[in-house]
């Protein structure tokens, strides 16, 4: 995915090079009082970059006279610190807000509207003429990511004994990616901690490629990607082995996504506007477009929530409804986000 | 009088526009050996040149740079076994058997090969040498070194001919006169009398050839996978040292890290690599030319 955000990710850091950066981006709104009120300023997470880019784009298209908002990426947390202390008006999100920064932000003062906007979806695909690996388990791709698998685990029969006594070539998203650090939280347990014997690269086409290719091959794609090179990739079931969200193996598509079957290689995307920004008319535009503009989304490589998840959305966003759907933080498995938003709090 | 200024203002010009390449390789030098001293003073230089490990982007990160290294012998070993027996008899052909006419055809056409740009050498490795290959061999993988190596070996193909076929063309034609007075064939002429006395200038352009292969980028990275690993097998993804430099350049790895130095370091080994043959080359043509006088 990341290759999608690189250009665009060199301009912001170019900009910060000249600008002095962070900070920087919000303190003209503060200072120059009406004429800047239009500017609107977005941080966090990367994996949510590409939607808010593009967002962001249409935006400054459609309102000409504008400034076309500001998108930061300083990750999930590093956007939740500076929202926190007030200095962005809508914070981008790869997973609900944690009980430590709903701290932060209520010392500050600085309320919030949780906005899901789209789901992240990712794929295990081996290569079609792979007829042994029709599922894999949660475990399995444990065994063979983790970092103590480097070196060690280097067939497929040491994955599961019944897959044949044949060498295993793994590909992946690169190690900079947002993509890497969810794949190795979900299946590994820890972000940012995997094997380093394997094709890693930032263009998810190599990976296309590698396995398209390659009939002894594993890897793992954001989802879309995968659903556009269908008859070049097989997919495979993951096993998360739970039965609330549905039991035995799962196949990732749009619809086992969007009901929260497909465990633990799904999760959405949020943005947490503020409380207060939400009053200006062009944040209210704004964040209209993340909810109507989903073929932003989709071309940017994610799945779309359902209808009724952005009627909620619109709604609660519409009665200022502030607070996190989420209760203490953290994801709740085995609810829906359309239960998880209808409930009361 | 104004003759002789115009005169002196040329040869400063000239003399300036020496400078300037000599001043961007020192320029490059320079740089290459400040990163890499910033590099080797956080990374032990054993653990550099003779660790088994190479993971210098992920949680464990290990700097040991004979993966790459092996990625890289291992493909330019295969681009010569291609480009060295075929590179020769074509030379040969060309300088002994070949009519004028057909050399003034053929020369050439061999050395638009030269001219192919390498991208297009990496998609025609990826895209169709090994798909070929696949055929024949299987369990190739998608991305391998053999694949990129063979076509990496046409490339360098009219480098190793042209060069060679210059040596021969060098060599007196008393020489071969000689040979067939004495009743030597065409065959015999070439080989036994021809190749020894061109011997220095064909080693130089193997040489020559090698340090190309080593050097070579876009190729490898298109077609040769991302993957750093120790091996001998032609078969598998590997990485080779110009591969992981276009890797990490095209990622967003932030600069004046120790991950970002890493490709200074490993720039510096293949710049010393390179330009250690390309020394020997220069030697061999000094200290073994047989000179006819």
């Amino acid at each position: 995915m990341i290759h999608r955000i690189f250009p665009a990710a060199v301009v912001t850091l170019l900009t910060c090079g000249v600008y002095a950066c962070g900070a920087g981006t919000s303190q003209p709104a503060e200072e120059d009082g009406e004429a800047a009120a239009a500017l609107i300023t977005v941080d966090g997470s990367s994996t949510v970059f590409p939607i808010a880019e593009a967002v962001a784009e249409e935006y400054g298209k459609a309102h000409p006279g504008v400034r076309t908002p500001t998108v930061g990426i300083s990750g999930t947390g590093g956007g939740f610190q500076k929202f926190c202390r007030g200095e962005t008006d809508i914070s981008n999100a790869s997973r609900p807000i944690r009980p430590a920064e709903i701290e932060a932000c209520q010392k500050a003062g600085v309320e919030y509207i949780e906005v899901p906007i789209a789901y992240d979806g990712l794929a295990i695909v081996v290569n079609p003429k792979n007829t042994w690996a029709s599922t894999i388990t949660v475990d399995e791709l444990k065994t063979l990511w983790s970092p103590d698998a480097q070196g060690k685990i280097m067939r497929w029969n040491q994955v599961r004994s019944a897959w044949p006594n044949r060498e295993i070539r793994l590909f992946g998203a690169g190690v900079d990616s947002g993509t890497y650090d969810y794949f190795t939280e979900a299946t590994v347990g820890k972000e940012g901690a995997s094997r380093g014997d394997f094709t890693s690269s930032e263009d998810d086409n190599v990976i296309v490629q590698g396995v398209a290719s390659d009939e002894l091959a594993l890897g793992f794609l954001p989802l879309a990607y995968v659903e556009a090179n269908k008859e070049k990739l097989k997919i495979v079931p993951v096993d998360d082995g739970k039965g609330d969200n549905g039991a035995g193996p799962i196949t990732p598509s749009s619809q086992t996504v969007r009901d929260g079957t497909y465990q633990p290689l799904s999760r959405p995307l949020f943005v947490y506007v503020s409380r207060k920004a939400a009053d200006r008319p062009e944040i209210q535009q704004f964040v209209e477009m993340f909810l109507s503009r989903t073929d932003l989304t989709k071309e940017v490589g994610y799945i779309e929530l359902t209808p009724q998840i952005y009627d909620l959305a619109r709604k609660h966003f519409a009665d200022r409804k502030t607070g996190t759907a989420f209760g203490e933080g953290g994801s709740q498995v085995g609810m829906t986000l359309e239960a998880l938003l209808t409930k009361e709090r | 009088m104004t003759l002789r200024r115009f005169e002196f203002v040329i040869e400063w010009a000239l003399f300036l526009c020496a400078l300037l390449s000599i001043g961007t390789t020192a320029g490059i030098i320079i740089v290459l050996a400040i990163e890499t001293f910033a590099f080797l003073r956080e990374v032990p230089i054993v653990d550099f040149l003779f660790g088994v490990e190479w993971t210098p982007l992920f949680a464990t990160p290990r700097f040991g740079v004979l993966p790459l290294v092996a990625g890289t012998v291992l493909v330019s070993a295969i681009a010569m076994l291609v480009a060295l027996p075929m590179g020769l008899l074509s030379a040969i052909y060309l300088s002994e058997y070949a009519p004028l006419t057909v050399r003034r055809v053929i020369k050439p056409v061999l050395e638009i090969l030269a001219g192919v740009p390498t991208v297009v050498y990496g998609y025609f490795a990826l895209l169709f040498v090994t798909p070929l290959l696949q055929r024949v061999i299987p369990g190739l993988a998608g991305f391998n070194a053999l694949g990129p190596g063979i076509v990496m070996g046409i490339m360098i193909l009219p480098l190793v001919s042209s060069l060679s076929e210059d040596a021969m063309q060098g060599v007196p034609r008393g020489l071969r006169e000689g040979a067939y007075a004495l009743g030597a064939t065409r065959m015999q002429t070439s080989l036994s009398v021809v190749l020894p006395a061109a011997f220095s200038g064909i080693t130089a352009a193997f040489i020559l050839a090698a340090s190309r292969a080593i050097g070579e980028t876009m190729i490898v990275a298109i077609a040769a996978g991302q993957q750093p690993r120790l091996t001998a097998n032609p078969l598998v993804p590997v990485e080779t040292m110009t591969a992981y430099i276009v890797q990490v350049s095209l990622g967003d790895t932030p600069q004046g890290t120790l991950e970002y130095r890493t490709i200074f370091a490993v720039g510096m080994l293949l710049f010393l690599g390179t330009f250690g043959l390309n020394l020997v080359s220069a030697w061999l043509r000094e200290r073994y030319r047989e000179v006819y006088a």
